[in-house]
C-alpha cells in the first residue's frame, strides 16, 4: 500500500459513512451491562424503521462515562444516552424520526466531558476498534507513512524528545531520551516492547485504549521501531483483559493484510512485526525487567539494573519498553508536531494524561485532562464530588502511590508536584475515598496486595511487606503501642531504600502517606492505657 | 531470534506419558507448541492452553510440556506456581471471582466476598466440597467504572451487592 492508496481508502471509507452514526459502546464495562444486547436491538430498530440508508449503528470503544453505561451516542447531533437497556434501545432510533427516546439523556456539556482534552482518546468511542478501515478513515497510519518517507530515524527521535513526552506508566522518564539511548546502541537486533500489564488496582486506562483504539498503539510501536532500528515488537497484555487481547489480535491481522505491519511496511525497506504475549496474573511483571523475563517464558523475577533494558533487554538485545498510553501519544506528536504537543501541560509535564476516576464519586469513568489541572477540578467539578458526603482523600498511583488528603486538593496534577506530596502519578488510577473509609485499613489493603504480589527474590520486599502487614493488623486490632508505629515507620524506610525493584521501593508509600496525613487515625487505634498507665 | 538451549531434560516416566498421550485434549497443546516451533519462550502460552483444555495443570501435563519443550520440570513447575492464574488443583464446575481492586474494595466488595464465604462455607481460593463452586478473588479486573464487579463463569457483572451476587450463585444450584 502506498500513500495514494491509503488516502483513497480513507476517502472511500468516509464517503461510505451514513449521515447519522449511532455509536454503541462495546467495551468491557458496558458489555457487562449488556451493551451487546443494546446494539442488537438498535440494529433491529434501524431495519424495522427502514432508515438503513441514512443511519448506521457502530460498535465502538470506551466513551469514558463507564459508571452510567451502557452508553449510546449519536453523531452529528452529539446526543448521549445513558443506562440504555435492550428494551429501551429501539426508542432511540424511533426518536430520530421525531418521538421521544426512553433512556436518560446525558449532558454532553457537563464538566465531566467539557473539561476534558482528548488527544489519546480523540477517537475513542467514535472509531470501530475492530475495523482498520475505520481507523484509516480518521487519518490513521498517516503518521507512520510520514516517518517512513519524510523523516530519518534521528529526526523522529528528535521530534519525540522535543515534544517533552514522559513515560505514562508512572515513572515519568523522558520518552525521547529513552528512544535516543536505544537508538544509539550497537547491534542489528533490537526490540520494542509495549507494557500493557496494567496491574494497579483501580486503573483501567490501558485496557480502554487497547479495546477502543488498538491501531493507535500499533502505529506508535511501529514508529518507535523505525526510530530505534527494531524490526520486532511485543505487546504484553494482562490475561485479565480478554477483550483487549482479542481486538489486538484482530488489529495485527488487519495491519498485515494491508501491508502496514509485517515485512516491507508501506512498500519501504522497513519491516515490523508485532507479537502478543499474555500475562498470567503477576503484578510484578509491570516492572520492566520482570516483564522481559516473562516474555522469555520464565518467572517474572526482576533483575538488578544496570544494565538497563535499553542496553541489555529482551534476549540480551537493546530493548525499548514504553507503556500503552505513551505509544498512543506518538502518532499525534508526529502528525501535529512537537511544538503543538509541548504547548499542552506544564513546564515539566507536557501533554495530557488519562485518569481512571473511581471510588466514592458521583461521575466515575475515564477522563483525559491536560497536565497541570488541579485535583480539585478533577474530583469536584468533573467527578461531581462524593454523593452525600465529603472527599476525605484521593488515592493516586495504586499500591506504589499515596493518599492525598482533601486539604491538598489544590495540588496540580503533574509528575513532580505529586511526588512532592508523597504520592505519585502512577499509571493513572484515582480512587476517591470518603469519611467512611478507614485510612489504616486502606494502608493494610495495599500492604496485603504487595505482600501477595512480591516475587520473593529480595529479602526486604519479601519479609518487609509481611512484617508491615502484621504491624498494620496489630494496630487495627487495637493491640499496638506508640512504639510499634515508630518501628513500622523505620521499617518502611528500610524496605524503600533496600528493595531491588520498584515494587518494594514503593510498597511502603501508602503507609507512609497515611501516617503523614492521617496520623490521628493510627493514634486512635492504639492500645488503651490500663490502670491509668500508658503501656510502653 | 532466541537460541534454543537444551537444558537437562526430564527423564520420561513411561506410565504417565501413556496416560497423557491418550488424551485428546493434548492435541490442542501439541498444535500450540508445534505452531511455535517448540520454542522455550512460549511456555506461558502453552500453560495457558493447557489450563484452558484441562481445567487445571495436573502433574502429568506439566511433565509432558517439560519434555516437549526440552525444559527441566523444575523450570515448568516454577513458572506454573509463580503466576496466580495457573492452578495446580482442579476447580469447581462454576467459578465466582470477586474483584478486590481498590475501587471495588472502597465500594464494598469485601462485604460481598465475606457473605459468599459465609454462605458457601468455604474460604476464598477454595472449592465447595461438592465440587460445584470455586470462590476466588481478583486483584483488579479493570472494570472499576461499574464497581464492585464480580465475574460469574466468565461473565462480568457490575454494581453488585452481597445479596445480588448470592442470588446469582443460587441460580447455579437450581
Amino acid at each position: 500500500m502506498d500513500l495514494a492508496e491509503l488516502q483513497a481508502l480513507a476517502e472511500q471509507e468516509r464517503s461510505k459513512r451514513k449521515s447519522i452514526r449511532v455509536h454503541c459502546c462495546t467495551s468491557t464495562g458496558c458489555q457487562a451491562a449488556n451493551s451487546l444486547g443494546v446494539k442488537e436491538n438498535l440494529d433491529k430498530a434501524v431495519e424495522e424503521t427502514g432508515m438503513g440508508d441514512r443511519v448506521e449503528v457502530v460498535g465502538v470503544g470506551c466513551m469514558g462515562f463507564c459508571g452510567r453505561g451502557p452508553l449510546v451516542q449519536i453523531d452529528p447531533m452529539d446526543t448521549l444516552y445513558e443506562e440504555v437497556t435492550p428494551e429501551t434501545a429501539g426508542s432511540i432510533i424511533h426518536a430520530l424520526n421525531g418521538g421521544t427516546a426512553e433512556p436518560v439523556q446525558g449532558d454532553s456539556q457537563h464538566p465531566f466531558f467539557a473539561r476534558q482534552m482528548r488527544v489519546v482518546r480523540e477517537h475513542s468511542g467514535k472509531v470501530d476498534p475492530e475495523r482498520i478501515e475505520d481507523y484509516i478513515a480518521l487519518g490513521g497510519y498517516q503518521a507512520l507513512h510520514k516517518v517512513l518517507y519524510e523523516m530519518t530515524p534521528e529526526t523522529v527521535v528528535q521530534e519525540v524528545s522535543s515534544s517533552g513526552l514522559r513515560g505514562r506508566g508512572g515513572g515519568g522518564y523522558p520518552t525521547g531520551l529513552k528512544w535516543a539511548t536505544v537508538a544509539k546502541m550497537p547491534g542489528d537486533q533490537k526490540y520494542v516492547i509495549c507494557n500493557g500489564d496494567e496491574g494497579d488496582p483501580g486503573a483501567f486506562m490501558d485496557r480502554s485504549i487497547l479495546e477502543s483504539d488498538p491501531h493507535l498503539v500499533l502505529e506508535g510501536m511501529a514508529i518507535a521501531g523505525y526510530a530505534i532500528g527494531a524490526t520486532h515488537g511485543y505487546i504484553y497484555v494482562r490475561a485479565e483483559y480478554p477483550l483487549a487481547i482479542k481486538r489486538l489480535q484482530k488489529a495485527i491481522q488487519q495491519g498485515k493484510k494491508y501491508g502496514i505491519l509485517g515485512s516491507q511496511v508501506f512498500n519501504s525497506p522497513f519491516d515490523f512485526k508485532v507479537d502478543i504475549r499474555i500475562g498470567a496474573g503477576a503484578f510484578v511483571c509491570g516492572e520492566e525487567t520482570a516483564l522481559i523475563q516473562s516474555i522469555e517464558g520464565g518467572r517474572g523475577n526482576p533483575i538488578p539494573r544496570p544494565p538497563y533494558p535499553a542496553e541489555k533487554g529482551l534476549w540480551q538485545c537493546p530493548t525499548l519498553i514504553n507503556n500503552v498510553e505513551t505509544f498512543a501519544n506518538i502518532a499525534n506528536i508526529i502528525k501535529r508536531g512537537a511544538e503543538w504537543y509541548s504547548s499542552i501541560g506544564t513546564e515539566k509535564s507536557k501533554g495530557t494524561k488519562i485518569f481512571a476516576l473511581t471510588g466514592k464519586i458521583r461521575n466515575n469513568g475515564l477522563i483525559e485532562v491536560p497536565m497541570g489541572i488541579t485535583l480539585r477540578e478533577i474530583v469536584e467539578e468533573m467527578g461531581g464530588g462524593v454523593p452525600d458526603g465529603e472527599v476525605k482523600a484521593v488515592q493516586t498511583g495504586g499500591p506504589s502511590g499515596g493518599c492525598i488528603p482533601a486539604s491538598l486538593l489544590d495540588t496540580t496534577v503533574d509528575y513532580d508536584s505529586l511526588i512532592k506530596i508523597g504520592s505519585m502519578m502512577g499509571s493513572g488510577g484515582m480512587v476517591v475515598m470518603d469519611k467512611e473509609t478507614s485510612m489504616v485499613e486502606v494502608a493494610r489493603f495495599y500492604m496485603e496486595f504487595c505482600r501477595g504480589e512480591t516475587c520473593g527474590k529480595c529479602v526486604p520486599c519479601r519479609t518487609g511487606t509481611v512484617q508491615l502487614y502484621s504491624f498494620l493488623t496489630k494496630i487495627l486490632k487495637g493491640q499496638a503501642t506508640a512504639e510499634d508505629i515508630e518501628k513500622m515507620e523505620a521499617l518502611c524506610y528500610m524496605v524503600k531504600d533496600t528493595s531491588l525493584c520498584g515494587l518494594g521501593m514503593t510498597a511502603p508509600n501508602p503507609v507512609l502517606s497515611t501516617l503523614r496525613y492521617f496520623k490521628e487515625e493510627y493514634l486512635e487505634l492504639l492500645k488503651q492505657p490500663q490502670n491509668g498507665k500508658v503501656p510502653v | 531470534m532466541p537460541k534454543t538451549v537444551t537444558e537437562n531434560a526430564v527423564t520420561p516416566s513411561q506410565g504417565s506419558d501413556k496416560k497423557v498421550k491418550d488424551d485428546k485434549r493434548l492435541k490442542v497443546l501439541e498444535i500450540t507448541m508445534k505452531r511455535n516451533h517448540y520454542r522455550q519462550d512460549v511456555l506461558i502460552e502453552v500453560l495457558h492452553k493447557a489450563q484452558e483444555s484441562f481445567g487445571y495443570l495436573e502433574p502429568e501435563v506439566l511433565d509432558y510440556i517439560a519434555r516437549s519443550l526440552k525444559l527441566p520440570l523444575s523450570r515448568v513447575y516454577g513458572v506454573a506456581t509463580f503466576y496466580h492464574l495457573f492452578s495446580l488443583k482442579p476447580s469447581g464446575a462454576h467459578s465466582c471471582v470477586v474483584c478486590m481492586g481498590t475501587a471495588c474494595y472502597v465500594k464494598g466488595s469485601g462485604k460481598v466476598l465475606e457473605k459468599l464465604e459465609q454462605e458457601l462455607g468455604i474460604e476464598v481460593g477454595e472449592t465447595t466440597p461438592d465440587g460445584q463452586i470455586s470462590l476466588m478473588a481478583a486483584r483488579c479486573l479493570g472494570a472499576c467504572g461499574i464497581a464492585p464487579a464480580v465475574v460469574l463463569d466468565g461473565a462480568v457483572a457490575g454494581k453488585q451487592t452481597p445479596e445480588s451476587t448470592l442470588a446469582r450463585i443460587q441460580e447455579w444450584h437450581e
